[in-house]
């Protein structure tokens, strides 16, 4: 009975897609410059290099997927992409749901408000408005620390949502990833006004240990086979080389 | 800024794509449900009230989230269950039309309803008296006529259709308006490009008027109209 | 099926603060948009060509793009234009422009104000010439016939016509989720989604709710229409 219906439910659905050997669908939110951005309408940047140079390793070819960042864990458990290679954190929270491999980079988040303003600790930031990204780490941080002082923390679907009200003047700053917001903020025209504000975030409770690939549970053989690739891009230089193409430091961290 | 632009109008392309696609979906649920309404027999009429009622009654938005997220993980629990290791992906495409199709079936039942019930009765039994079984009936005698009746509801209803592919936005399908968000979030400029899209809609819904008007009077040619 | 999640205290807070906002937004919008729409709608069947043109023009476009893209424009766009910037911390008007709740109500209420008011003009436009020449011969002023003969009579045959858009704006409210920081039962059954990962029950939850509040709309209207269209009923004997 169930192989009847299993046959009729293939059937009627020959028009969707099935999951092919040898592509990889790999999510990206393309809204993260200098991590994950479009130019020119490609999707480009750090995690995506990553990711061509290990399907390269592993033999496959990378299709890349867009997906907004709230969803980004549905979709994968959904079955709509393989891995996610877009930034993001490994964090117990995130772990009691999908795997990870090990980190292919770990930069710290820190606070950017206007330069003029004096911010000595959460608790200064009593009264403004924080932008954030949505089911991100730097959400939850805020959520702890920030929204319990009296702070008002506003979610937003993309993080250059939150730059464009930055810019308009609906928010007082953001949360973000030190690199990121240098990348996609502070280096631009727009950014001129704003700063990063006290220390390197580092806590693990909210941050996790750094960025790694997100794959379903149960996939021990792709995760292995991506952790091999991670080691072999480090140790043969072309991790460097990416590395280079985009910062002035190591972002692969402590 | 070009590419941008270029996005953007493939992003047209594809919410032409989409709103066509599930405009034909909604017409054959459209007639089914008719159909069901119309047939007197209780399972039908309830099930066809219920779709309509239902349907009518939720958000477009809240139902295309729904079917987009719950739909493919029931449906991978399904295979799962069934034995199988496929996993199926339904690309936002797919499923933009066939919940577009979906919620607009609904709209279009009541149309159609409408429309059927427009035509005199008198017709169908004349049909019958010459033999005419109900395929013929249908297609040669209801179907005609009741194409006059059900086009202003009809145009009004395929209007809200091509606006409701906007929502599609939302679930990732990139057409128009999500290549629009992208574009205005990057390069800081959202009046400009979102005023572009609705430049663009209006261009849609203008062409569609004008084409629906050109059906309309060539479908009410010899109906005559009382002067005031 | 983990329904049980949903009945959680801070879960039922977060639906109860999405539906207090879903419905203030509605009426709001909804006030708003009425009063616009009948001067609008006197616009558009007045005697002055270039208003009536305006007007025209003003619901055909908003009649001919999304909701969705009104939104943005407003809220993402308006935001954008540095007059705008360089006043909205000061200048009374333009203050309310950096709140997101005021951006969402002004796109819905011009929405729905264009809908409205080719509704209402259309019913004015079918007042029976008859009744529009009594009042004449009366005597009655331009003003005093509108007044007196033919906004009671088109606003009450609007009746049936306006519950449609009514219940649409219901449904219309759900955009405000695209907005953020505005929390409706849309955007509330979202975060419980990304929160929990139950896409079905948050959104079947949210679907519920709307049913419901539609059922209640529809119900008032009947309820109403029963009263004020009892004129136009078929004969009961």
């Amino acid at each position: 009975m169930k192989k009847l219906l299993l046959a009729v439910v293939l059937g009627a659905l020959s028009t969707a897609s099935f999951a092919q050997g040898k592509d990889l669908k790999v999510a990206i939110d393309p809204t993260y410059e200098p991590f994950t951005y479009k130019a020119d309408g490609k999707p480009t940047g750090f995690d995506v290099d990553i990711a061509s140079a290990l399907c390269e390793q592993i033999k496959r070819k990378c299709v890349f997927i867009e997906q907004s960042w709230d969803s980004m864990i549905p979709g994968l458990m959904a079955r709509k992409y393989e891995v996610i290679i877009s930034s993001m954190s490994v964090t117990e929270d995130r772990l009691k749901q999908i795997d990870f491999t090990n980190k292919y980079y770990n930069t710290p988040s820190r606070v950017v408000t206007k330069k003029a303003f004096n911010y000595t600790g959460p608790a200064s930031l009593k009264g403004k408005k924080i932008g954030v990204l949505k089911a991100s780490t730097q959400e939850k941080y805020a959520m702890g620390e920030l929204k319990t002082v009296g702070v008002d923390v506003v979610p937003y679907e993309a993080q250059d949502q939150v730059y464009l009200d930055i810019r308009a003047g609906r928010l007082d700053g953001t949360v973000a990833d030190h690199v990121e917001v240098t990348g996609g903020f502070l280096s631009k025209p727009e950014g001129k006004d704003y700063e990063l504000k006290g220390d390197d975030l580092y806590i693990p409770k909210y941050f996790g240990i750094g960025a790694g690939i997100g794959l379903r549970k149960g996939q021990d053989a792709l995760k292995n086979e991506l952790n091999t690739a991670i080691k072999t891009i480090r140790d043969n230089g072309t991790y460097k080389k990416i590395n280079d193409k985009y910062f002035k430091f190591d972002v692969y961290g402590k | 800024m070009n590419a941008y632009v270029s996005a953007i109008l493939q992003g047209a392309v594809l919410t032409v794509g989409v709103s066509v696609s599930a405009l034909l979906v909604a017409i054959v649920l459209g007639l089914l449900g008719a159909g069901a309404k119309l047939s007197g027999r209780p399972v039908w009429v309830g099930l066809g009230t219920a779709y309509t009622t239902v349907i009518r009654g939720i958000p477009d938005l809240v139902l295309m989230l729904l079917i987009f997220y719950g739909g493919t993980i029931g449906l991978n629990n399904a295979l799962e269950w069934m034995g199988s290791e496929a996993t199926v992906d339904i690309n936002p495409f797919t499923a933009g039309v066939l919940t577009l199709g979906f919620i607009y079936g609904a709209y279009m039942t009541e149309t159609f309803r409408g429309a059927m019930l427009a035509i005199p009765k008198g017709q169908a039994e004349a049909a019958w008296a010459f033999g005419m079984g109900r395929t013929q009936t249908f297609v040669r005698i209801t179907a005609p006529q009741m194409v006059r009746y059900a086009l202003p509801g009809f145009t009004n209803n395929w209007l809200v259709l091509i606006k409701a592919t906007a929502l599609v936005s939302l679930i990732g399908l990139q057409e128009m308006t999500y290549a629009a968000k992208q574009a205005s979030a990057a390069t800081r400029s959202p009046f400009v490009f979102f005023l572009f899209t609705a430049g663009l809609f209006l261009v849609y819904t203008t062409v569609s008027l004008y084409a629906l008007r050109r059906l309309n009077a060539h479908f009410s040619l010899g109906t005559k109209r009382g002067t005031l | 099926m983990n329904f049980a999640v949903l009945f959680e205290p801070q879960n039922i807070a977060l639906f109860g603060t999405g539906i207090a906002t879903t419905l203030t937004l509605l009426f709001a919008s909804l006030a708003v948009g009425a009063v616009m729409a009948l001067v609008f709608a006197l616009l558009l069947t007045g005697p002055w060509a270039l208003l009536r043109w305006l007007v025209g023009a003003y619901t055909y476009v908003i009649r001919g793009t999304p909701l969705l893209i009104q939104v943005y424009l407003i809220y993402y766009g308006l935001g954008q234009l540095e007059w705008i910037q360089a006043r909205w911390d000061s200048v009374w008007p333009w203050t309310h422009f950096k709140e997101p709740f005021f951006c969402a109500l002004l796109a819905f209420a011009l929405n729905t104000a264009a809908y409205t008011a080719e509704m209402l003009a259309g019913a004015i436009r079918e007042t029976s010439a008859g009744e529009i020449e009594a009042a004449q011969a009366y005597g009655m002023s331009r003003f005093q016939v509108m007044l007196r003969v033919v906004l009671p009579s088109a606003l009450r045959r609007t009746l049936p016509a306006y519950s449609n858009e009514v219940v649409m704006m219901l449904h219309a409210t759900s955009l405000a989720s695209a907005v953020p920081s505005m929390v409706d039962v849309t955007a509330a059954a979202s975060s419980i989604y990304s929160q929990y990962y139950l896409p079905f029950e948050a959104y079947l939850a949210a679907a519920a709710i709307y049913l419901v509040a539609s059922f209640c709309l529809i119900g008032l209207f009947k309820v109403s229409e029963r009263r004020l269209l009892a004129y136009l009923a078929p004969r009961a004997h």
